[in-house]
């Protein structure tokens, strides 16, 4: 599979990373290289595999309902860059996001 | 004309003590980040563990959605960056949600109207922003991080805002009948997005459609809807086009206007949670699930109104809510009159919640204590004046009717003799209702039956009462 720059650039856009003129040429050649690895595993015949999206694990797990201790606003916000009144305090965000 | 298309997404928090990945006590109106730990605010290395809780009422909201619910299913990640994620991904669910090709039947104009259910899928909610004024900064509280939600995606088959409000209502009537969860859409627990577009009547595809968001009432997604339709319609007529858009409803005025939006396309590259194992629902799990599922409203309704030939607004009143619904059972059971307990619920007990704003559950009153009430009265222990006294004191205290009737001493005088003794005086000391009785005027009664019942503080029988009254004038009039 042939990855373009525009490629890089859309995904480094979506992880939110910047990167230079140079770094896109090289990782257009890195990332290639991890995709050719994967298409190497195309090449396997999986006609009797059932597909997954896990492996191991065949059963539930969970945990009880039962609550434990937070950590309380105080540690909670402790390492935060800036804070006010026990919340984190963050530019101002566009609306907009989805939930 | 137009035909309106509107299809609505409906979060529903649900019900558990704790988080769905992490063991933070879930509480509404907590300190800002006072209940959040390393796994709901997705420090590096933590590992997030499904709550049995928040599978089992997903499940059983599934089901009772008429829904397909499948031997397994996953979690995936949403990737998105904005502040209310602090991991930068929700956990949801993207190609194998707990539940599919499900319906709600809703009733309008008198008909039944059968709305499909896309699908039901389990997720975390995310944290709150709270926008500063004077829109520099943002202030983020990250306890509602991790609540277990499930969003429900109707078809869009619904073609009014009535229809959509009246499908919002059959919701959040069976989750709170499955105590899935408590629906109060002011405290945030139930939530709705909705989506609206129009097309030409007769015609097939679907037009432009937008979506609405923050109609946090009841009441304001059918407004926030009608104010699209017009909104819309007006466009077309003008021979615009329609874009999509986000929109936000504006409660104080009514309308609806664009929300400013990320330039970016929505790519959220969903891809399968590594953290959390596939989970594996036997049939034995669902049929469990199943059990649980209580009679639900419209069953409920149908049988009252045959059983107990309740009128069907009666039956729809009091099956809205299952507190109200249970209550009456139980208090039909004793007293075998279902219109005096519809009366009294629908009269007294509902416009006391109102009087003071809380809910049943926030008032001590059992099926048992109303029975025992209405069962005093029936037999003419009290007047229906005392009973309503006696209901208010109930509701607060939760004593027993007969022991505030025979602690207090409000049992009704029906005993003849005494009453008549009283009669006697009334009539004496009145000399100008009597006249006017005499004369004709028979609403003068009224003046000496209200002198009555303050002699005997409301507890006289009413009905004895106004016989004495008539046996009494009778006999002056024949003395004349």
């Amino acid at each position: 599979m042939n990855l373009s720059i525009e490629d890089v650039y859309h995904v480094a856009n979506l992880a939110r990373i910047a990167i230079s003129e140079d770094e896109a040429g090289a990782l257009v050649h890195d990332l290639g290289r991890i995709l050719e690895y994967a298409e190497t595993l195309q090449s396997l015949d999986v006609t009797d595999v059932q597909e997954t999206s896990h492996i191991g694990v065949k059963e539930t797990v969970t945990r009880a309902d039962e609550p434990r201790p937070s950590l309380g606003t105080e540690r909670a916000v402790a390492n935060a860059p800036d804070e006010e009144d026990g919340q984190f305090r963050v530019p101002a965000v566009l609306e907009g996001a989805s939930s | 004309m137009f035909e309106t298309v509107i299809g609505l997404e409906v979060h529903v928090e649900l019900g558990t003590k704790t988080k769905i990945f992490c063991g933070c006590a879930v509480e509404f109106g907590a300190p800002p980040n006072a209940r959040v730990c390393p796994v709901c605010m997705g420090s590096p290395g933590v590992l997030p563990v499904l709550n049995e809780e928040a599978l089992k009422l997903a499940v059983r909201a599934a089901l009772a959605l008429n829904c397909k619910v499948p031997k397994e299913s996953k979690f995936d990640r949403k990737n998105y960056f904005y502040p209310d994620s602090p991991k930068a991904y929700q956990i949801s669910q993207y190609d194998e949600p707990i539940g599919t090709n499900g319906y709600l039947d809703i009733e309008i104009d008198g008909e039944k109207k059968r709305i499909g259910i896309t699908r039901v899928h389990l997720e975390e909610d995310a944290g709150k922003l709270n926008h500063s004024p004077f829109g520099d900064v943002s202030l983020v509280d990250l306890n509602r991080v991790g609540i277990p939600l499930i969003e429900i995606v109707s078809e869009p088959d619904l073609r009014s805002p009535e229809e959509a409000r009246l499908y919002l209502e059959g919701i959040k009537a069976i989750m709170q009948y499955c105590l899935v969860s408590e629906c109060k859409m002011e405290e945030g627990s139930l939530r709705c997005d909705a989506n609206l577009s129009l097309r030409p009547a007769g015609q097939a595809a679907f037009g432009t459609k937008t979506e609405i968001k923050n109609m946090n009432s009841f009441r304001n997604v059918q407004r926030g809807l009608e104010s699209e339709q017009v909104r819309q319609t007006r466009a077309l007529l003008a021979g615009e086009t329609i874009e999509q858009v986000t929109l936000r409803f504006d409660e104080a005025t009514g309308l609806t206007s664009p929300m400013r939006s990320k330039e970016d396309a929505h790519d959220y590259r969903y891809f399968p949670d590594p953290d959390l194992p596939r989970m594996f629902l036997s049939d034995a799990y669902i049929e469990e699930r199943l059990r649980e599922i209580p009679e639900l409203p419209d069953a409920r309704r149908a049988r009252w109104i045959a059983d107990y030939q309740l009128p069907v607004y009666d039956a729809g009143v009091l099956t809205s809510s299952r507190d109200i619904a249970d209550l009456f059972e139980q208090a039909v059971e004793r007293v075998l009159d279902a219109k005096l307990v519809s009366n009294w619920i629908m009269g007294d007990v509902l416009a006391n919640l109102k009087a003071q704003g809380i809910e049943l559950r926030d008032t001590k009153l059992t099926g048992a204590l109303l029975a025992d009430l209405l069962e005093n009265l029936k037999r003419g222990g009290i007047s229906a004046a005392i009973a309503k006294d006696v209901l208010k004191h109930v509701m607060e205290y939760g004593e027993s009717p007969s022991k505030i009737i025979a602690a207090q001493g409000l049992a009704q005088i029906s005993d003849e003799g005494e009453l008549a003794g009283i009669v006697t005086q009334v009539i004496a000391a009145n000399p100008k209702s009597v006249e006017d009785l005499l004369a004709g005027k028979d609403k003068a009664i009224a003046s000496l039956v209200g002198q009555v019942m303050k002699a005997t503080k409301g507890k006289a029988n009413p009905q004895v009462v106004n016989r004495l009254i008539g046996e009494q004038i009778q006999a002056i009039r024949e003395a004349r």
